[in-house]
């Protein structure tokens, strides 16, 4: 890892990262998962979750990188998952179990098709605020 | 892609659901299906929209159209209407309640987002175990802009006009905080972060550690710039291992890419952060008991001052400050003081992050700005009470709080409104209670918390939180006197005044506040032997309602001490003085014929 030695270097390392990150899951067409993995969410059964799709993504084709989150806040609907497809909003479903786990690959993500226990934003950010 | 053109999003929330929810997506299904619409519209059930006052709920996408306190029969309309004719349903629609105007297109609808995220800006976004995430978020800018752009004196100013007070329960000025460190000469200098998150209930700062740990690390080397401190300590609970995990990979992560360490962004500035463990004792989490505790001595508290701006770890000024502190202030500096002083209250600046525990429908941890109130946080981002129950109170400010009731739900909350109704913002647990819970027994159960916590430094701490927790263990039995009320405020209000620190200072608060809020309770505990939760155990009474026993013997067969006499086909009885008040002769009759007196 290369050091960042001044103000302007960060600037550019983060436009790198911000494009670089997008670009490289847009441009592959990749499917975003990302697991709420915070103490709440393991305790739950993150874990297995991820590891789930993981496998599963790997196996059945679709290409997706899949990585961990911390709390996204719904501890009441744990585990929760975000999904983003190419080009689309994310979708942040909650209870999600192996069998949930198996829909959103089938139906949302291979088809678009909404499966049930989407969690609604119900916040706005520091980017929304004005 | 979805063959599907429309989706219809029907809220499942438990407070929906108990409002018929389910039937709505059933009909609205079989209105689909009967119009042939079946492979072009999708009814999908959703989690909680956050407001639940005018559920349930119904969204139409991609129009974006919310129906709200929508019934079952309406379903017929929005499929004629809005779905086949593509005409809203006006009078589903929802009304400024001041304005009385159509509130249309749910992107505008700021009634649905209560909730703002600063300090919880990356929990849920970023892998917490990558940097490069953080940075791609504007991480580490702000302390860039800092050491670049500003001098220490101008940071702290920028901290001060924001209006940031301390999140850990104080609510002191951080920016007067850092003023003073910043004013005391020494020749090493700490910057200290309060990871001891000891009140029951609370999950906050673990959530920030777990999810943002960079944003706490860049906060300190901004504060450590501030007042010219080159060490930063966090002090955790070691039982919070998947905090300290990622602090540990994001202190490292740090240090490669240079933002830790020497001469950090070429400015000669250097500053380092080192981990300490604490073992998990309440009192640790008082400011001059965790430096203590970090020198290696008993974690007892001192008294203030010297304060540890002016005499802290090994001695040196010390500025200590809570994470959700911390984790708002590079926030602050990249958007500017104004932009934050303008969220929140007069005197209380910004958000806050709460965790919501209790008999509420929605446990979760959310964010709010400053001045939102109960009523908001309770019924609609937290969904109401569980299984359609009465609220009854809600203690803020964990065991050192107090409970807020039905005439408090619609006061904005901030550092200030919170003290003067006898409570107060603590760090941010917020336990809801319902119509079963006995409010003797709660100001019993956080004293069991204060009894265990106290380290016995100081006797009215020691001594007197233990004849607290007597005198209401023997109310709770039934064994309490008139007498022992005046007693309980008493006693209170002299440990009040008189503990070394703000553990003692605090403990009886709960007491106070339960007294003040619900004498009713405690008279008819004292007076009338009776608890009218019917919580506590020994002044209940397990009775056979004569009319509605039908003699099936099936109370008798589950109770576990053989209680319960009678003949078959006859009424029976309950013998009160061996009955162990279990409750499963209640449970197991199908007639209703047993309740509690
Ligand atoms: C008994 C007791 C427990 C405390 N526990 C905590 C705690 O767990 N976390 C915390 O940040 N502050 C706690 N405090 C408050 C600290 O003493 C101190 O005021 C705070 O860390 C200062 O940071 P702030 O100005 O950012 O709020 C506690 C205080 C008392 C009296």
């Amino acid at each position: 890892m290369s050091q960042i030695k001044s103000l302007p270097d960060l600037k550019k390392k983060r436009e790198e990262l911000k494009t670089g990150l997008i670009n490289a899951i847009e441009s592959k067409n990749q499917v975003q998962v990302k697991v709420a993995m915070a103490t709440c969410g393991i305790a739950s059964g993150a874990k297995p979750i991820m590891e789930f799709f993981m496998e599963q993504l790997e196996k059945r084709n679709i290409p997706a990188v899949v990585t961990q989150t911390g709390c996204m806040g719904y501890c009441y609907a744990e585990p929760t998952v975000e999904v983003k497809l190419p080009g689309q909003d994310p979708v942040v479903y909650g209870f999600v179990d192996l069998k949930r786990a198996d829909q959103i690959i089938e139906k949302y993500i291979k088809t678009g098709e909404l499966v049930d226990g989407i969690i609604p934003v119900n916040y706005e950010t520091i980017d929304s605020k004005e | 892609m979805s063959k599907y053109t429309m989706h219809l999003m029907v809220c499942g929330g438990t407070s929906c659901n108990s409002a018929e929810s389910d039937v709505i997506v059933c009909n609205l299904r079989d209105e689909i299906d009967a119009k042939g619409l079946s492979d072009k519209v999708q009814v999908i059930t959703t989690g909680c929209f956050g407001f639940c006052g005018k559920g349930p709920i119904v969204k139409v996408m991609p129009d974006n159209i919310i129906y709200v306190q929508v019934k079952p029969e309406d379903t017929q309309t929005i499929i004629e209407e809005h779905v086949i004719k593509g005409r809203k349903v006006e009078r589903l629609l929802y009304r400024d309640p001041k304005t009385n105007e159509i509130v249309g297109d749910s992107k505008h609808m700021s009634v649905f987002k209560k909730q703002l995220r600063i300090v919880l800006r990356n929990c849920g976004v970023i892998n917490p175990e990558n940097i490069d995430e953080y940075i791609a978020r504007d991480g580490y800018q702000a302390l860039g802009k800092v050491l670049t752009e500003m001098t220490p004196g101008q940071v702290i100013n920028v901290v001060k006009d924001s209006g940031q007070r301390g999140r850990g329960g104080a609510g002191f000025p951080t920016g007067l905080k850092w003023d003073i460190a910043s004013k005391n000469k020494a020749d090493q200098k700490y910057v200290v972060c309060n990871a001891d998150e000891g009140d029951p209930g609370a999950f906050m700062d673990r959530s920030v550690l777990e999810g943002d740990p960079h944003s706490v690390l860049e906060a300190m080397a901004i504060c450590g710039y501030s007042i010219g401190a080159s060490e930063g300590l966090i002090y955790v609970r070691a039982e919070y291992p998947m905090a300290i995990r990622r602090l540990k990979i994001a202190i490292n992560q740090a240090h490669e890419y240079g933002l830790l360490g020497k001469d950090i962004f070429g400015k000669g500035f250097n500053f380092d952060i080192t981990l300490r463990y604490g073992a998990g004792a309440f009192v640790c989490g008082e400011e001059t008991a965790l430096i203590h505790s970090m020198e290696g001595l008993r974690g007892e508290p001192t008294i203030k001052p010297p304060f540890p701006a002016q005499s802290g770890y090994l001695g040196k000024p010390t500025n200590v400050n809570n994470v959700e502190t911390f984790a708002a202030i590079p926030v602050i500096i990249l958007q500017g003081a104004e932009w934050f002083s303008k969220i929140g209250t007069e005197k209380s600046k910004g958000t806050k992050v709460f965790a919501l525990a209790g008999k509420i429908n929605n446990v979760g941890l959310i964010e709010v700005p400053m001045g939102t109130t109960l009523r908001e946080i309770i019924f609609q981002i937290g969904g109401g009470i569980r299984n359609g129950k009465k609220f009854k109170a809600v203690q803020t400010g964990g065991p050192s709080g107090g409970c807020l009731t039905e005439k408090h739900l619609d006061m904005p909350i901030d550092f200030d409104n919170l003290i003067a109704a006898g409570s107060m913002m603590g760090s941010g647990g917020m336990i809801v209670m319902d119509e079963d819970n006995c409010m003797v027994s709660v100001a019993k159960f956080f004293l069991d918390f204060m009894v265990d916590e106290s380290c016995g430094k100081c006797a009215p701490c020691r001594i007197g939180n233990k004849r607290l927790h007597e005198l209401l263990s023997r109310i709770c039995d039934g064994k309490g006197i008139p007498e022992d009320l005046d007693r309980l405020r008493n006693m209170s209000l002299v440990i009040k005044d008189t503990a070394l620190c703000g553990l003692g200072q605090s403990s009886p608060n709960p007491v106070l506040s339960t007294l003040d809020n619900f004498m009713n309770e405690y008279e008819a505990h004292v007076k009338d032997k009776k608890c009218p939760a019917g919580e506590c155990k020994n002044l209940m009474e397990y009775v056979v309602n004569e009319e509605n026993c039908v003699g099936c013997t099936a109370c008798a067969r589950v109770c576990p001490v053989n209680a319960i006499s009678g003949q078959r086909k006859e009424v029976h009885h309950i013998d009160p003085t061996i009955c162990i008040k279990c409750g499963a002769c209640k449970e197991k009759c199908k007639f209703d014929a047993i309740f509690i007196r």
